[in-house]
C-alpha cells in the first residue's frame, strides 16, 4: 500500500513536469485568477484549435503537437515499434496525471486514444502503415461512429447497414452524437453487415474518409450552446474493403478491445482537484465580491467535494493498480465513470452555487462573471457526463451483474 | 496488500468466522461484561493485542496499515469487548507519551491482555475539542488526583486501567488512573449498539501522570488520530459485511417469480454499496498510510479528516441499503442485519461524525 512514487517513477514525474514547464505554450497556461475549465478547452481543446480561422490558435496547436511529438509523446500508450512512447500503465498514469496538473490538453484525439489502439491490435500491416504515422504527425484526426438514433444504451442494435459490392461495401443509415466529426479528417464506424445474426455478430468496424462522396455531418447544438457533436448520415458511402478492420461481422469484439491502455481516468480527479484549488483562491482573494452573503454550507459543501476528489483518485488508482499487475479492471471501471460523472455535476453545482445570483451569468468575459463563468458553463456541460460512455444506469447494471453476480433481469 | 497483510486477514478471518459467530456477538450485547474474557485471552494469544506494542515491551513491533488490515476484520465481525478501548485507548497513549518505566510496567501487560485499559476523553459537554476537557486535575509531581465526569468511555466497567484527559492549572494533562478505588464510579448506559458506554464520575480519583503536566492535548493528536482512523477501519469492515450479506439475500430472495436482485432498482443499490464500500476502504488506508509513513503533519491531518467524514456517511449509506434491500425481515431483531445497521452508529458519532470532520476539512483546504 503506498500512494507514493519509487525512485524511478520520482524520476519519470519530474521529467515529465521539467517538459510541460518548457514546452507548454503560453496560450495552454492557466493565468492567475482564471479557470482552467473556462478558456479555450471550452471551445474544443487542441482538435477545434488546428482547424480554427485564428491563426494564432492553428499556430498554438502545432507547436505543443510539435514539442510532443519530438518527445515521442503523442501516444504515451502505444508501444515504440508503433511509434508510441511505450510507457508502462503507472508511467501512463503519471504522465496523464502532470497533464492534467497543468491542464495541457491532449492531442490526438480518438486517433491517440481509440482507433490507434484498436489497430495496433486488428488491422493488417497496411492499414497500420498507412494510419497510424498520420495519427502521430497530426495530420489526421479522428472521429467515432458508434451511437445511432435507435441504439444508445443498447448499442448493439445498430442499424446503419453496410453491404459488400465488389471491392467496396456500401453504406446506408445514420449515426448520431459523432463528436467532433466537424474536425476530424476520418471516421471509425460499427455498421451492420449480417443483419439475420444475433445482434452481437453481425456488426464489422469500419473505417472511411469523412469526405467520402454521400456522408454528411450535420451539426447538433447542445443546451449550453455549443457544437460538440453531430449526426452522421450514409447515402450509398462507398468504402473501399480494405478499410474493413478486423473480420467481417467481428466488429463488436474489434471495437470493445481497449484493454491494455490506462484506462484510470485520473485527468478527471486531477483537475477537479485543481478548480477546487483556483475557486478557493479566486474566493479568497479577487473574487471575493462575488462569494454568496450566506456562505457556510456551501463551505462545507465544498469540503466534501473535496473529500470527494481523493475517493474518486483512489478509485482511478485502483485501476492503474490493476492494470500494471497485468490484469484487466472489471466492475472497476465503472465503479469510476459513474462516481466520477457524478461528482463533476456535484462539483459544478457546488461551485455555482458560491457565487449566489452571479450563478446566471453565463457571459465569461463579462465584468460580472466570476471566473469566466466556468462553473456555470460546467453545470449544464457536465450534464451529459452520466450519459455518455454507457449511462451510469447501464454502469450500475455492469457492476451488479459483472461485479457483484447479481441475476440479470 | 503485502503478503504479511494478505496473512493477517485471512488468518484473522478464519479465527474470527469460528470464534466469534453471530451467535456471539447477540450473547454479549446481553452479557453485563459485554464480552467473553476466553475469547479475549485467545486474542491476546494470536498477539492481536499488541500488534504494534515493539518487541522490546512483549508486542509483535507491526506497522499501523497492519494494524487497520486487523481491525477491518474485527468490524466485519463485529467483535464485541474492549479491544480497541485497551490497544488504541491504552497502549497507544502509552508508547505515544509513557516514560520508560510505564512502558515496561504496562505495554507488555496489555501485549498479553492481562489488563485492560480505556481512554475517558469526553465529558458532558459531548465535545471533541480540547474545550471539552473539563474534569480538574491536581499534579504534584508524579501523582494526580482528578475530579469531574467523563462521559461515553467505553468498556470502563471492565477496564482496570483508565487514560484520563483532565485539566490541570497548566492545561490538558493526562494520567493513569486505576478503575479499582472508591473515587472512581462507572455506570453503564444502554446504547444503540448495545456497547458498553459509560459515565465515569472520578471524585478525588488517584492516577500516575502520563506524559508531561498541560503538555496533555499535544500528546492526544496522534492518539486521537489512529483511533479515528480505526474507527474507519471497523466501518469499512463492518459496512463490508453488510454489503455481502445483502447482495447475497438479493441473490436468493424470491418475488414475482424471480430473484429480486435481478430487479435494477436493487441492483443499482448494491452498485452504489460497493461504491461506497470501496471509497471507504481506500481513503481509510490513505490516512493509514499516511501516518505509518510518517507523511507531512498537515497531509496526515487533512488525510484523517477526510477518512472520517467520507467513512461516517458512505457507511452509514450502505447499512441504510442493507436494510432496504431485506424489507420486513430486516428489521426483525432475530435476522442477522440490524446488528449492522446498530453497531454503524456507534462508530459514525465516535471521534466526531462528518459534520465534525467535514468542518475540520474546510478550515484546512483555506475555506
Amino acid at each position: 500500500m503506498d500512494w507514493s512514487d519509487n525512485p524511478e517513477q520520482a524520476k519519470f514525474r519530474q521529467e515529465v513536469r521539467a517538459f510541460i514547464q518548457t514546452k507548454l505554450p503560453e496560450r495552454y497556461r492557466p493565468k492567475a485568477g482564471e479557470s482552467a475549465e473556462g478558456g479555450e478547452g471550452f471551445s474544443g481543446g487542441w482538435q477545434a484549435d488546428r482547424k480554427s480561422t485564428d491563426p494564432e490558435r492553428v499556430a498554438t496547436a502545432t507547436a505543443w503537437a510539435n514539442a510532443l511529438a519530438e518527445r515521442g509523446w503523442i501516444a504515451p500508450a502505444w508501444p515504440k515499434e508503433y511509434g508510441g512512447a511505450g510507457l508502462s500503465t503507472i508511467e501512463q498514469f503519471i504522465y496523464n496525471q502532470e497533464m492534467a496538473e497543468a491542464a495541457a490538453p491532449s492531442v490526438g484525439g480518438m486517433g491517440v486514444s481509440m482507433l490507434g489502439p484498436t489497430l495496433i491490435v486488428h488491422g493488417s500491416p497496411e492499414q497500420k502503415q498507412e494510419h497510424l504515422s498520420r495519427i502521430l504527425s497530426g495530420e489526421v484526426a479522428w472521429a467515432q461512429g458508434y451511437s445511432e438514433p435507435g441504439a444508445g444504451s443498447d448499442l448493439a442494435s445498430l442499424q446503419t447497414r453496410a453491404v459488400r459490392d465488389g471491392d467496396e461495401y456500401v453504406i446506408n443509415g445514420q449515426k448520431i452524437w459523432t463528436s467532433g466529426a466537424h474536425f476530424a479528417d476520418w471516421l471509425f464506424a460499427l455498421v451492420r453487415t449480417d443483419p439475420e445474426a444475433p445482434k452481437h455478430r453481425g456488426i464489422s468496424f469500419m473505417i472511411m474518409d469523412i469526405k467520402t462522396p454521400g456522408l454528411t455531418v450535420r451539426p447538433i447544438i447542445d443546451m449550453g450552446w455549443n457544437h460538440p457533436f453531430n449526426e452522421t448520415f450514409f447515402e450509398d458511402v462507398r468504402v473501399p474493403a480494405k478499410n474493413l478492420i478486423g473480420e467481417e461481422n467481428r466488429g463488436w469484439y474489434v471495437g470493445m478491445t481497449l484493454l491494455d491502455f490506462e484506462r484510470s481516468g485520473i485527468a478527471g480527479a486531477i483537475s477537479y482537484r485543481r478548480a477546487m484549488g483556483e475557486t478557493i483562491d479566486f474566493l479568497k482573494n479577487s473574487g471575493k465580491n462575488f462569494r454568496r452573503q450566506d456562505f457556510n454550507s456551501t463551505r462545507l459543501e465544498m469540503a466534501d467535494r473535496a473529500i470527494e476528489t481523493e475517493v474518486l483518485f483512489n478509485f482511478s488508482f485502483r485501476i492503474v493498480t490493476i492494470q500494471s499487475r497485468g490484469l484487466v479492471p472489471n466492475y472497476e471501471a465503472s465503479v469510476n465513470k459513474t462516481f466520477g460523472s457524478e461528482l463533476h455535476q456535484r462539483m459544478s453545482r457546488t461551485q455555482t452555487k458560491a457565487w449566489g445570483l452571479f450563478g446566471n451569468v453565463w457571459d465569461g468575459k463579462s465584468k460580472y462573471a466570476p471566473m469566466q463563468a466556468a462553473h456555470v458553463h460546467d453545470y449544464v456541460g457536465s450534464v451529459p457526463h452520466s450519459i455518455f460512455s454507457g449511462s451510469n444506469e447501464i454502469q450500475r447494471n455492469v457492476i451488479a451483474t459483472r461485479g457483484l453476480g447479481l441475476p440479470r433481469g | 496488500m503485502n503478503e504479511q497483510q494478505e496473512l493477517l486477514k485471512n488468518s484473522a478471518r478464519e479465527f474470527l468466522e469460528n470464534e466469534c459467530p453471530e451467535s456471539h456477538v447477540r450473547d454479549m450485547e446481553e452479557d453485563e461484561k459485554g464480552y467473553s474474557p476466553v475469547l479475549w485471552q485467545k486474542m491476546a494469544e494470536q498477539g492481536w493485542h499488541g500488534l504494534l506494542v515493539p518487541e522490546q515491551y512483549g508486542g509483535a513491533g507491526f506497522d499501523f496499515i497492519d494494524q487497520m488490515v486487523l481491525v477491518e476484520e474485527l468490524g466485519r465481525a463485529l467483535v464485541p469487548g474492549p479491544y480497541m478501548s485497551s490497544v488504541f485507548g491504552g497502549a497507544i497513549p502509552i508508547i505515544e507519551a509513557g516514560s520508560d518505566a510505564q512502558k515496561q510496567e504496562f505495554l507488555p501487560k496489555i501485549a498479553a491482555g492481562e489488563v485492560i485499559f480505556s481512554l475517558a476523553l469526553t465529558e458532558p459537554s459531548a465535545r471533541f475539542d480540547e474545550a471539552g476537557i473539563q474534569a480538574k486535575a491536581t499534579v504534584s509531581g508524579n501523582d494526580v488526583t482528578i475530579s469531574g465526569t467523563k462521559l461515553f468511555v467505553s468498556d470502563a466497567h471492565v477496564a482496570d486501567y483508565l487514560v484520563v484527559a483532565a485539566r490541570s492549572g497548566k492545561g490538558v494533562t493526562l494520567a493513569i488512573v486505576p478503575t479499582k478505588q472508591a473515587g472512581v464510579k462507572t455506570t453503564v448506559l444502554q446504547t444503540i449498539a448495545r456497547d458498553k458506554q459509560c459515565e465515569v464520575v472520578l471524585d478525588n480519583a488517584k492516577g500516575q501522570l502520563l506524559g508531561t503536566d498541560g503538555g496533555g492535548w499535544a500528546a492526544l493528536g496522534p492518539v486521537i488520530q489512529k483511533y479515528t482512523v480505526a474507527e474507519c477501519a471497523y466501518l469499512v469492515g463492518l459496512a463490508q459485511m453488510d454489503f455481502e450479506i445483502a447482495v447475497d439475500y438479493a441473490k436468493e430472495r424470491v418475488q414475482f417469480g424471480r430473484p429480486i436482485g435481478s430487479f435494477q432498482a436493487i441492483q443499482h443499490k448494491c452498485a452504489d454499496m460497493v461504491t461506497d464500500v470501496d471509497g471507504s476502504r481506500f481513503i481509510m488506508f490513505k490516512a493509514a498510510w499516511s501516518i505509518a509513513s510518517g507523511q507531512p503533519a498537515n497531509d496526515t491531518s487533512i488525510a484523517v479528516n477526510m477518512a472520517k467524514a467520507w467513512c461516517s456517511e458512505a457507511t452509514r449509506r450502505v447499512v441504510a441499503h442493507g436494510q432496504q434491500i431485506h424489507g420486513g425481515i430486516g428489521f426483525t431483531k432475530d435476522y442477522k442485519i440490524q446488528l449492522f445497521y446498530r453497531r454503524q452508529k456507534r462508530a459514525e458519532l465516535a471521534f466526531g461524525d462528518a459534520d465534525f470532520h467535514r468542518e475540520l476539512v474546510a478550515q484546512q483546504l483555506g475555506l
